[in-house]
């Protein structure tokens, strides 16, 4: 049995939604009534069935509809997807790596053939049936990271690894909550992260990059990160904020359960073999208020945590305006009882 | 046993001699599956059952990285080691179920390089079977420079100049054929990175000459394994588990806590990669560091050491383990 995909967008007007079995799928990130940074960082290792982590790359029923949503910002936009001269053969790793764990999980949807090498990668969602020469860009209609990513759900940065420090030298950044591949291009861990506020002072970065540098083939690693996005929009670049910036004074009251999104992405860590880099996919989730608290868990969770999320956290993730609305509305669904321990809904 | 890797069920599939000093040992996957991609300059660390006692060596991987049915090292046997060598020149047979860990990179090529020039000594040359291989699958602009003692004891050199022709340049100790080290910096082009492996000494001079010819820091790349020397025996307290241990003489402190059941997370165990550093909880005596891994104001302040290849003389010393 296969997955039912969805027809449904991400711009305009807005048609996205989770059925009721992808609501209790979704990685709900706070496992306790109040948030703060850490190196909340674990082992990349497979999770319950029916859950987001049932495969260690998760395709699910927007795939369809991502993947013509990428092709559009694409279209609009090209340099959303760039890698450095250096960084091809780091992109047939990834081809690899995306091709190899789709096909595993997903054998019904796609199909990986190999034969020295001559592959043929089969992509029936998306009808594509392409034969190939391993390591031959010419054989490919792109760059074998812009190929395989027009075909994967969520965005991917390639860190090359050197000098004990990574660097952004290659990614597909379509789905991105606020940031630019084209201005993050060639910079190294430090220098990208600089915008975050508190965790430099707790030293957090340092012993991310720490850990993260000594990555190992076959033990990939795994966190969660988490902002609020108004409508369903996949890409909430800085380029295109004119777009997107100005819905977030569009909140009110009656909107709040169908406008207002939480956004969390399910952050991996990858040693590619041949390069030696790593990649690095940010997968986007998406759900509204009126989805997020049919689970009634998660809503009084969700309301302690907006709550009570400090200042610069609120403002850095972009809350502003229009936290008091929301508070003031998942507050009616807080009853003050226990909330049980962990993420998922009771 | 806690490592930074998984590990590899392997089966000695061949051994050759090379020469005098060297054999080659080749392993392939029990299952009979690939075994995992590797890149250039990786290593791998080889479980050794030595009656009682466990050995874990690095080895770089010498095949082609586009080749993985199988892995091959090669092992240069030292008389007067500790003892790794020699187990896997007189006991290690084709057939013999052996564990190895997945590759690990800390020497890998800088692929920005317009141009890759090694310079190898001795047995350092495996990494850079590995790598020059991979570059001449992808068209890459190399050049090797290869120091051995004599002819006979060039390890690959005949196999690397049929390859590369003239891209590979020998110098022979007992015909005192040198590098011009100085001349050969000086003309490279921009964009040129530059690798070393070999004895710690010819690492030296080489950073040494590059730094002195202004070569930028990012563009040196080397890698020493410092083999775990054999000093005086030592007492340790490991104040986490609560255990006192004896570190024997030939044998490594990283080794003595692993004997005593505890077990720090290791990937080199030859003073390069950081992961067994240990905080230094008080002592009494001088520290032998031996690693690359922290720096000198770290070596002098007592605080943190790498049981992986460093010891102790002295009184008394507690470690946070």
């Amino acid at each position: 049995m296969g997955i039912t995909f969805r027809k449904e967008t991400f711009r305009d007007d807005f048609t996205f939604r989770n059925s009721p079995e992808h609501i209790r799928r979704f990685p709900f990130p706070f496992h306790e009534d109040s948030y703060m940074y850490a190196v909340n960082i674990e082992p990349h290792v497979v999770g319950p069935k029916g859950s987001v982590l049932e495969n260690l790359i998760d395709v699910d029923e927007h795939y369809v509809a991502e993947m013509q949503d990428r092709a559009l910002v694409l279209a609009e936009d090209p340099l959303r997807c760039q890698s450095l001269p250096h960084m091809t053969l780091a992109g047939w790793d990834l081809l690899e790596l995306l091709m190899e764990q789709q096909a595993l999980g997903y054998p019904e949807h796609f199909t990986l053939k190999r034969d020295g090498d001559r592959w043929r990668w089969i992509n029936r969602p998306l009808g594509i049936d392409d034969t190939f020469t391993f390591g031959d860009t010419s054989t490919l209609p792109y760059g074998p990271m812009e190929y395989i990513t027009r075909q994967s759900q969520g965005d991917f940065c390639i860190l090359d690894q050197r000098d004990g420090n990574l660097w952004m030298d290659a990614g597909m950044v379509t789905t991105q909550a606020d940031w630019s591949l084209d201005f993050d291009i060639g910079m190294n861990f430090f220098e990208w992260h600089a915008p975050v506020p508190l965790a430099h002072e707790k030293g957090i970065f340092v012993r991310a990059l720490k850990f993260l540098t000594n990555i190992q083939q076959g033990k990939p690693a795994r966190r969660l990160n988490w902002t609020m996005t108004i409508n369903p929009r996949l890409d909430t670049s800085p380029e295109n904020y004119h777009k997107w910036g100005p819905d977030r004074a569009t909140v009110t009251p009656e909107n709040v359960g169908d406008k207002v999104h939480l956004r969390v992405e399910l952050q991996s860590f990858w040693r590619l073999p041949r390069s030696n880099g790593i990649v690095f996919p940010i997968r986007c989730y998406l759900i509204k208020m009126d989805e997020l608290v049919t689970q009634p868990k998660w809503a009084r969770r969700l309301h302690r945590v907006i709550r009570d999320l400090p200042e610069e956290l609120a403002t850095y993730k972009g809350l502003t305006r229009y936290r008091s609305t929301l508070v003031e509305w998942l507050s009616k669904l807080d009853d003050g009882s226990a909330t049980s321990q962990g993420f998922g809904p009771d | 046993m806690s490592t930074g890797t998984t590990k590899l069920d392997v089966v000695v599939s061949d051994v050759v001699p090379v020469n005098d000093l060297v054999t080659r040992f080749h392993f392939r996957r029990r299952d009979g599956e690939l075994l995992p991609t590797f890149s250039g300059g990786a290593h791998v660390v080889v479980e050794m059952r030595d009656g009682e006692r466990t050995r874990l060596n690095p080895y770089s991987l010498m095949g082609s990285p586009l080749d993985t049915r199988e892995y091959t090292i090669s092992v240069r046997r030292d008389d007067v080691g500790r003892g790794g060598s020699l187990f896997m020149h007189r006991s290690v047979k084709p057939g013999l179920e052996m564990v190895i860990s997945y590759p690990v990179n800390l020497f890998s090529l800088d692929l920005r390089a317009k141009k890759h020039l090694m310079l190898a000594g001795g047995i350092g040359i495996t990494p850079f079977m590995a790598q020059t291989a991979q570059l001449a699958g992808e068209g890459g602009n190399f050049e090797l420079h290869y120091t051995c003692r004599t002819a006979s004891l060039g390890t690959y050199a005949d196999l690397l100049r049929e390859r590369y022709g003239r891209r590979v340049r020998l110098y022979h100790d007992d015909l005192e054929e040198r590098i011009d080290l100085d001349r050969l910096l000086s003309s490279q082009p921009l964009g040129t990175h530059l690798y070393v492996c070999g004895p710690a000494g010819m690492i030296n001079w080489v950073r040494d000459r590059a730094a002195a010819l202004g070569w930028p820091q990012e563009t040196v790349h080397y890698e020493h394994f410092a083999a775990p020397q054999p000093g005086l025996p030592f007492d340790v307290r490991l104040a986490v588990s609560g255990k006192t241990i004896r570190v024997g003489s030939q044998q490594s402190l990283l080794e003595a806590i692993e004997a005593a059941g505890v077990d720090p997370p290791y990937l080199c165990r030859g003073g390069v990669c950081g992961q067994c550093e240990t905080n230094v909880i008080s002592c009494d005596g001088k520290f032998i560091h031996n690693d690359h891994w922290l720096s000198e104001e770290e070596h002098r302040s007592g605080r943190k050491i790498m049981p992986c290849v460093s010891r102790f003389e002295g009184r008394s010393l507690v470690l946070e383990r």
